[in-house]
């Protein structure tokens, strides 16, 4: 009865034994492997760029967001909610056919995309280091410039490495966030996993062999991140 | 000679709060100075005052002559000379106690680190700890945790030692420790003001001990005149509270 529902799910074929088979074209996936591998490698390495560069131009809005300095508070605090209150699809629209063409004179599919995840990741980095930086008890930045620290090497000496520990779960949450995001790109024709994914429905008229292909590659990815990074936690956490 | 902390008419508020009341005070070099009162009369605010955790409203404070509310005064120079010891110990959990110790001779002073490596085992050997130096912090007792915490703020050379509540948060057989280490500081004649409600250390070890209550200060004298001979009542009634 299982068997028969997932088969139903794959196919709704019957065989000449009123069972259901499965009609699930390996084959198929087969031809595609070599743009799935392409794919699988361009996500990959759109994510990483884009969680680096995130994470960087976050600490950077953080640090803006939590001045004293309304001229820098302001903007930074706008930034942050723009970012985290449309949805990527229309920044990715808008990094694509408005600042990319500003900037590089011509659209560039690749450059668009890890733009657009990059500050969309900084909007959201920077709050998870104010939430780290604010989780430090005060009594740390005051033991520092009772020791004549400055404010600057307190952030760098003091607070920022016990921080940053805190922060790695949620880093490691945006980062799994990110990937899957990342799937958005293919609306601008970036031939990532998604990309192929939708080609091969396009040319075949099959949805369960590209859909499934592409939840598994996705799945191995974050799967595997999740537990690089519960190895990371354990061994930061001694 | 003058004294190296001159307090004049200091006041501080937080927001309609009033705190500190025209504050006057001074210290004198190798001095002990106790501060004692019931809990919320200002004395920690007071103490922060000296080396501008707190931004105090209006008075003056000079240390060494130089007011620390003048624009000029290097704020951080200042608090290099005047070191701090919390309640709390507020030691950098994610340090080793030897760098707990060298991170602002290093960074501030620009010390090589040899040379602060050096004089932080030299303070260890001072506070009896030095078989800890390679520990983390969270695997030290609150004693320990003190004593490496006077240790980090004498590594910094300073001239005056600030003390807030350094044993309140010490389990009873760890005080002994910790006002022992005091003790010999005060015994070299470093220059001290201690808040604090041990008064067998503020009768045995104080030169002057001031008695503040409702933000200003009440009375002072030398311990045995303040212990035995109270002058004023409020004096009187937190001495027969908690002796
Ligand atoms: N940062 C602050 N903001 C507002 N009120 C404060 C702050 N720090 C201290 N106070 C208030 O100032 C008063 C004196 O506090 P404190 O100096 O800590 O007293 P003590 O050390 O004598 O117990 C208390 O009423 C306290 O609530
Ligand atoms: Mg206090």
């Amino acid at each position: 009865m299982r068997d028969g529902t997932v088969a139903h799910v794959f196919s709704g074929k019957r065989n000449g034994r009123g069972v259901m088979v499965l009609d699930f074209r390996f084959d198929l996936i087969w031809e595609y492997a070599p743009y799935f591998l392409g794919g699988t490698l361009l996500t990959i390495g759109i994510s990483i760029v884009a969680i680096v560069l995130g994470a960087i131009c976050g600490l950077l809005v953080a640090i803006g967001r939590m001045s004293q300095r309304w001229y820098l508070r302001v903007p930074m605090k706008a930034y942050i909610h723009f970012f985290r209150g449309t949805p990527l699809i229309l920044q990715i629209m808008i990094v694509h056919f408005l600042l990319v063409p500003i900037f590089l004179g011509s659209t560039n599919a690749v450059a668009a995309a890890i733009a657009a995840l990059a500050l969309n990741c900084a909007a959201y980095s920077a709050e998870i280091y104010r939430a780290g930086i604010q989780s430090i008890d005060k009594g740390q930045m005051e033991a520092a410039m009772a020791l004549g620290m400055s404010h600057t090497q307190a952030m760098r000496h003091v607070i920022l490495p016990q921080a940053v520990r805190r922060m790695i779960p949620a880093f490691g949450n945006e980062f799994i966030v990110l990937i899957k995001d990342s799937s958005l790109v293919a609306f601008i024709a970036v031939p990532e996993i998604m990309y192929w994914a939708n080609s091969m429905r396009g040319q075949y008229y099959r949805m369960w062999e590209p859909y499934m292909t592409a939840a598994v590659i996705y799945l191995i990815l974050t799967y595997s991140l999740s537990k690089l990074l519960a190895y990371v936690e354990r061994r930061l956490g001694k | 000679m003058n004294p190296i902390i001159e307090v004049t008419g200091l006041s501080k508020s937080f927001g309609e709060h009033t705190v500190l009341r025209d504050i006057n005070m001074t210290v004198d070099r190798q001095e002990v100075v106790v501060i004692i009162g019931p809990s919320g009369s200002g004395k920690s605010t007071l103490l922060r005052c000296l080396n501008l955790l707190e931004q105090p409203q209006s008075g003056d404070i000079r240390i060494e002559g130089r007011s620390l509310l003048d624009k000029t005064t290097d704020i951080r120079e200042i608090r290099t000379e005047v070191g701090m010891v919390f309640q709390q110990f507020n030691l950098f959990p994610h340090l080793k106690v030897v760098d707990n110790i060298t991170l602002s001779p290093v960074r501030v002073r620009n010390w090589p680190l040899e040379q602060a490596r050096a004089k932080a085992m030299e303070l260890l050997e001072k506070v009896g700890l030095p078989e800890k130096a390679a520990a983390y912090p969270a695997s030290l007792s609150g004693g320990q945790s003190q004593r490496v915490a006077i240790a980090r703020a004498l590594a910094m050379e300073p001239k005056i030692l600030l003390f807030d509540e350094p044993t309140s948060a010490l389990d009873p057989e760890m005080v002994g420790e910790v006002l022992g280490v005091m003790k010999a500081l005060a015994k070299e004649g470093m220059t001290m003001v201690v808040v604090t409600h041990e008064m067998g250390f503020a009768r045995e070890v104080g030169d002057r001990v001031v008695f503040m209550e409702g933000g200003v200060i009440v009375e002072q004298g030398p311990p045995e005149e303040l212990f035995d001979k109270p002058k004023n009542e409020r004096t009187r009634a937190f001495l027969s509270r908690v002796l």
